[in-house]
């Protein structure tokens, strides 16, 4: 906080993060529309049948996320480089260019995906088309582009330092994590017809790449949130960051075996992916532990009431998401039988809400008091509330419908059927899978609503309201 | 080669914990610095042992490995059978049958197989179905699809098909003419070249040792 300009005054790489926040948040919308699409499909499967078929509605669903989670993580970190390191980042032109490039590249492939769907089968596609690889189905030319923006990127923040001859602890987990995130995503850029070698490169992108790597990003993001929020001391955050990378590679790396135990590989990491999965959730409940510590320790005071809650719902939500629902499936014993259905839907859902989509509101909501009225000594709205609640609500019934449509899954298609054609329909026509479905549904309406509430709220928060007009009167 | 996973674990654990105590010896535990060792000991060792499995694993899942066949296994019976020791089903590989009335050699078998791959990933097939439990839960687990029972039993009958093969072509290129269920697969324009490569792709990826995925398939004896 001490760094900051004088009040009402931006960095110009804290504009640029505002760009990317208001564009990140219009893929959440595209995201949660594209997934009601696919979840209604659930419902009724002749719903735009053979126009939009359910595979390009969840094509669209999970890549909306990964491209909108992504660009709130660089906006959080474009909004609190230059605090951190007391200077304007350096590159901000190419940091510009990078950012239209990425839009214009993400417009060119969603509106393929809309328009062309899929292509015959050879390499053209998937170079133009689709790779066609769940959650990496931007075609090979974006990937490209991808590394390129992740690359300008990282230059960005370790040029910075360099100019500003000063790194901090979080920075440099920063820059060690990002040249993972950009190392780790060209592990899933090739091809090759043997599927066990394919997956297992593949996992290198969607647990490493996303468990790992992510999970420290966000570590950073909320280190640099927490010091500026609750004024936390420097010492402590970056004590609890340098345990939290320990924990998380420390037990996430060879967790990683968890995706080992079908796919062909050595019966070894049935045990080591068991093992360390098992760990997995540590760094999880210490983070819960910082978060309510911190919170008690400052009893809640803060000037940013919206962005404390969204704070203290990821430290709960990651823990609940990808901990609790993560280990209830992370044993190959238990695995066996639930790998592949809606169990994993459901922690899919809580965790990338609880651990990412939590991160990047509370910094957006940071970042709106810094814009709209940095005067105000409480910033605050009657909606926000209400679009907290609502979200948690909506996320935790979907995920809980779709708990219930797994535990189906796993008994009646995996443990009984032997996981044939006929025991896959089966399961999917069970009356308890069935009411899940339709339960998804209703709360990805709720949750739907709860967007919009937010979006209003985030477009409104701070914006002459009578009663917070008459608040700052004191202050001005 | 043989990896005890138990000794890498406590290895991995033993060397995490007492390379950071013998670098940060002098700090307390409380420390960032003791922390920032922790971090870095943590993350170079299991990367360390990431790479040196990995080198390990790749050789045992290369096409012809013991794991996973050769694309000419396409040529032959596929089965699976209990292991009552292990507790698991293993695909058992039987003798030569042909593929779709001939013999594919080791080249004509990988471009096919090639060309199955090539077509799944250009139809997206894993946004709805899922290959060895990985991808969406819109539609039937295609691990052992080769092994299915319907293919006999009911897709045989439909299409008038006299093979097992010939029948999951004709289905593959009219899905949508062949209702099987409510939810249907949609026609994805899959030539009959492609349709073939397909078949041959999952006939092939039936026979990988999936350590017992799924178990018990079709009520494996």
């Amino acid at each position: 906080m001490t760094q900051a300009l004088p009040q009402g005054k931006l960095y110009e790489s804290q504009k640029l993060a505002l760009w990317y926040f208001w564009v990140a948040l219009a893929l959440f919308g595209a995201q949660v529309l594209f997934g009601l699409l696919a979840a209604w499909q659930y419902l009724d499967p002749n719903f735009l049948y053979g126009k939009l078929n359910f595979m390009t509605n969840r094509m669209l669903h999970i890549n909306a996320m990964i491209v909108w989670l992504l660009l709130g993580f660089m906006g959080s970190v474009y909004w609190f480089l230059p605090m951190e390191l007391g200077r304007e980042v350096v590159g901000i032109r190419l940091a510009r260019f990078a950012f239209v490039t990425l839009i214009a590249a993400v417009g060119i492939v969603v509106l393929v995906y809309l328009l062309v769907q899929y292509g015959p089968g050879n390499a053209f596609t998937l170079w133009f088309i689709t790779e066609g690889r769940e959650y990496i189905e931007a075609p090979r030319w974006a990937d490209f582009g991808i590394v390129a923006v992740m690359v300008i990127f990282l230059y960005n923040v370790v040029a910075t330092a360099l100019k500003a001859q000063r790194i901090t602890g979080v920075a440099a987990v920063l820059m060690f994590d990002l040249v993972a995130l950009a190392g780790l995503y060209m592990a899933g850029m090739q091809y090759t017809p043997n599927v066990s070698m394919d997956q297992y490169f593949w996992w290198w992108v969607v647990h490493l790449w996303v468990e790992a790597t992510w999970e420290v990003l966000v570590g950073s993001i909320m280190a640099m949130a927490l010091m500026h929020l609750l004024g936390t001391p420097r010492r402590i955050v970056e004590t609890w960051l340098y345990l939290e990378v320990a924990l998380v590679f420390g037990t996430g790396i060879l967790g990683l075996g968890h995706h080992y135990f079908w796919i062909g590989t050595p019966e070894y990491w049935l045990g080591l992916g068991g093992f360390f999965s098992a760990l997995e959730p540590i760094p999880l409940v210490a983070m819960v532990v910082h978060a309510v510590y911190d919170a008690g320790v400052h009893r809640m005071q803060t000037v940013n009431q919206p962005a404390l809650f969204w704070a203290i719902a990821q430290a709960f939500g990651n823990f609940i998401g990808a901990g609790v629902w993560g280990f209830m499936q992370t044993l190959p014993q238990i695995n066996l039988y639930s790998h592949g259905t809606q169990l994993a839907a459901a922690h899919g859902h809580l965790a990338f809400f609880g651990a990412y989509v939590t991160a990047i509101l509370t910094v957006i909501y940071m970042a709106l008091h810094q814009v709209r009225r940095p005067d105000l000594p409480r910033f605050d709205s009657k909606l926000w509330k209400w679009a907290f609640v609502l979200m948690v609500i909506g996320i935790f019934g979907m995920s809980a419908a779709m708990t219930i449509a797994g535990f189906t899954q796993t008994m009646v298609e995996r443990a009984i059927g032997g996981s044939t054609w006929q025991a896959y329909m089966d399961a999917q026509q069970h009356p308890w899978f069935q009411n899940g479905m339709v339960w998804r549904f209703v709360f990805g309406v709720f949750f739907l609503v709860s967007y919009l509430v937010l979006l209003w709220d985030l477009v409104t928060i701070g914006r002459g309201e009578a009663k917070v007009a008459k608040e700052v009167g004191a202050h001005d | 080669m043989e990896i005890g996973w138990i000794e890498t674990t406590i290895g991995a654990l033993f060397a995490t914990v007492v390379l950071t105590l013998w670098l940060s010896r002098g700090s307390g535990w409380l420390e960032p610095r003791f922390w920032r060792n922790a971090a870095v000991v943590s993350s170079l060792i299991m990367t360390g042992i990431l790479v040196y499995l990995t080198i390990d694993s790749l050789n045992q899942i290369r096409e012809g490995s013991a794991r996973v066949p050769a694309y000419t296994v396409i040529n032959k019976a596929i089965g699976l059978k209990r292991d009552y020791e292990k507790r698991r089903d293993i695909p058992v590989i039987g003798e030569e049958v042909g593929f779709f009335g001939k013999v594919w050699s080791e080249q004509e078998a990988y471009a096919l197989v090639n060309k199955g791959k090539m077509t799944l990933q250009s139809r997206n097939c894993m946004d709805c179905h899922t290959l060895l439990g990985n991808g969406a839960y819109f539609a039937p687990d295609l691990t052992r699809a080769w092994l299915d029972p319907k293919w006999e039993s009911m897709v045989k009958g439909m299409t008038g098909k006299a093979t097992k093969e010939e029948a999951m072509a004709e289905w593959l290129q009219h899905p949508d003419r062949y209702p099987t269920f409510v939810r249907r697969m949609p026609n994805l324009g899959l030539s009959e070249e492609e349709a073939k490569a397909l078949v041959a792709f999952l006939k092939w990826m039936s026979a990988i040792d999936t350590n017992g995925f799924p178990d018990r398939f079709a009520g494996v004896e």
